[in-house]
């Protein structure tokens, strides 16, 4: 199963909508409830990232029986230091997003720990592509 | 009597309700005894399931186990003593305030919070109906359920272990309690958590209301307030108010009220959203239990009754006086105050094998793309998303949908079976001219 979410930069009223949409339907479709949170919040933090830092991003999320496949795709500022940016508690966020109770620098370091597979990919200028893979069956 | 008028189906928070041969269906394993259903039915159709009034003489010895929102559903001129004289004139032979365990409940909720840091936020599970909803709805946040049992099940607890000191065999004692709502009936019946309640039976607050009402009316008790001796604490007149358990817990606590604010919230919860706090309060009712289904008074004026009855106790001594007497319940309910496990038991998934669920929301999503979604609940089910997942389990068909049928009148549907479809959902009787609806004037 397919499902496609539209995230717009700098829409932090809306931040988490796409992770809530995600969380019903698994919920649905009787997934572990500990698997679930961590898809969540994985989610959840890649979203925010799309909405904090890009332009606009589109999540395409896939669901089969055994797995589940987050895809974030953004149109941003890219990452200069990838390294850099999965260090906890680095962070390019402003005074006034960190305000918000954002930027905290743990955001990718967070999704890594919560996927069972991870990867990302950045070109500056263009944007980032998130891959963020969880299993459903609980080994 | 039920006229399938779907009050009661819109109002639903779980949509546990539907409409089929003009009446009302109520599936009861999503059912959460909130009551919603119950305030906005029309007919009175919904009856809050009690015991027989009569059943308090089958003992000797008759506890009327009062909330503390009793006493505020009175008129003005009405005092604590005459009500009391009143229960004592209908047959009981004791009265007793639920709320007398609070103050030993407090320190234990705090040491609780403390002690399961590792299970933030706590959830008050004061609220029958909350408990339910979590379980229900919310079912990963059934951990953070707090496993202390709620005031109402120890003080019985509390009163049955006096009786007992007394010599008084326990067959005798019958512990009644008079419920504000139908939620906490559900808990006594068949209570989540806890093997057997210690209570004998309940009865609700309307009429009690009522018989006490007239008692008072017919001048049968003298208002002598000496009559009663009130255990309670400022703390204890207003726990079961909105605020009540979250302005006495250390740390960060939250209250929110009302079904619908409480969901909405649960939501943000469960997505770790809310950082930082140790202890939710969520109750049910807008104002809590003062504006539980069963009460006669207006909610906000029993809210201010208690209020100010607890602010002249904070201003005598008396305050300090009953908070000292607590000690008398250490020894009674010392290894009693925990619930065992809550149990999850999910109502969103649309199968237990994860292939079987797919493939239903599937169909599912597919026939949303043709259901009109507005909601208009003339299908009987509550919503477009409603009938949709009732399609797809067997339990209705696409054509109930009255935007479908106008489409499918275009070519093979008869109209003269898609008014027999609109019947078989709503009684032929909605469809004859009447004057007299109930609900005309609402």
């Amino acid at each position: 199963m397919n499902f496609e979410f539209k995230v717009l930069g700098g829409d932090f009223v809306r931040a988490g909508n796409a992770s809530s949409q995600v969380k019903k339907i698994l919920k649905q479709l009787n997934v572990d409830a500990s698997i679930i949170k961590r898809i969540v919040v994985a989610l959840y933090e890649g979203e925010v990232n799309i909405v904090a830092h890009a332009y606009s991003g589109v999540i395409k999320v896939n669901i089969d029986t055994e797995r589940i496949l987050l895809m974030l795709d953004d149109s941003g500022p890219g990452i200069p230091d990838i390294g850099l940016a999965m260090q906890p508690g680095f962070s390019t966020a402003s005074p006034i997003v960190r305000e918000m109770g954002f930027g905290a620098g743990m955001g990718l370091p967070n999704i890594k720990d919560n996927s069972d597979e991870f990867s990302i990919s950045s070109e500056v200028g263009k944007g980032t592509h998130l891959e963020i893979l969880v299993n459903l069956k609980v080994t | 009597m039920c006229i399938g008028c779907a009050h009661c189906m819109r109002a639903c928070p779980t949509e546990a309700l539907r409409v089929k041969g003009g009446k009302a269906y109520l599936h009861s394993d999503r059912c959460i005894d909130c009551g919603e259903c119950y305030r906005v039915c029309p007919t009175g159709a919904i009856i809050v399931e009690q015991d027989d009034f009569q059943n308090i003489f089958n003992f000797k010895h008759r506890v009327a186990l009062i909330p503390s929102v009793l006493l505020g559903q009175y008129p003005d001129d009405v005092t604590t003593g005459m009500v009391v004289q009143a229960l004592q004139t209908i047959g009981f032979t004791e009265v007793f305030e639920v709320e007398d365990s609070v103050e030993y409940l407090i320190p234990q909720i705090n040491e609780y919070i403390a002690k399961n840091q590792n299970k933030k936020p706590i959830i008050s599970s004061f609220c029958p109906a909350i408990v339910r909803l979590v379980q229900v709805k919310f079912p990963w946040l059934v951990g953070n359920l707090m496993l202390l049992r709620p005031p109402l099940d120890l003080t019985s607890s509390y009163i049955r272990s006096k009786y007992r000191e007394q010599g008084i065999d326990e067959c005798e004692v019958g512990v009644f309690y008079i419920t504000p709502c139908a939620a906490k009936i559900a808990a006594i019946k068949s209570p989540v958590g806890e093997e057997k309640s210690e209570i004998t039976g309940v009865i609700n607050m309307d009429l009690i209301y009522n018989r006490t009402l007239l008692e008072i009316k017919k001048k049968a008790v003298n208002g002598d307030d000496e009559v009663f001796n009130s255990q309670l604490t400022s703390k204890c007149i207003t726990w079961a108010l909105t605020n009540g358990e979250a302005s006495h817990i250390n740390g960060r606590s939250m209250a929110i009220d009302g079904i619908h604010n409480v969901m909405e919230f649960l939501d943000k919860i469960e997505n770790d959203e809310v950082a930082g706090v140790d202890f939710f309060e969520l109750r049910a009712c807008d104002e809590s239990c003062a504006g539980g289904i069963l009460t006669a008074g207006n909610r906000f004026l029993t809210a201010e009754f208690l209020r100010s009855r607890a602010k002249a106790l904070v201003e005598t001594n008396q305050n300090q006086v009953n908070a000292g007497k607590l000690i008398r319940y250490q020894q009674y309910l010392v290894g009693k105050i925990d619930l065992v496990r809550v149990e999850p038991r999910s109502m969103v998934k649309l199968d237990e094998d994860m292939a079987k669920a797919m493939k239903k929301m599937e169909r599912v999503n597919r026939l949303m793309c043709y259901l009109p979604g507005i909601d208009c609940g003339v299908c009987g089910a509550p919503s477009c998303q409603a009938l949709a997942e009732d399609i797809v389990q067997g339990e209705a068909s696409i054509s109930q949908c009255v935007f479908l049928q106008k489409n499918m009148e275009q070519n093979k549907l008869h109209p003269e079976h898609s008014f027999r479809i609109m019947k078989k959902i709503w009684g032929d009787n909605r469809f004859l001219k009447d004057c007299d609806k109930p609900n005309q004037n609402k």
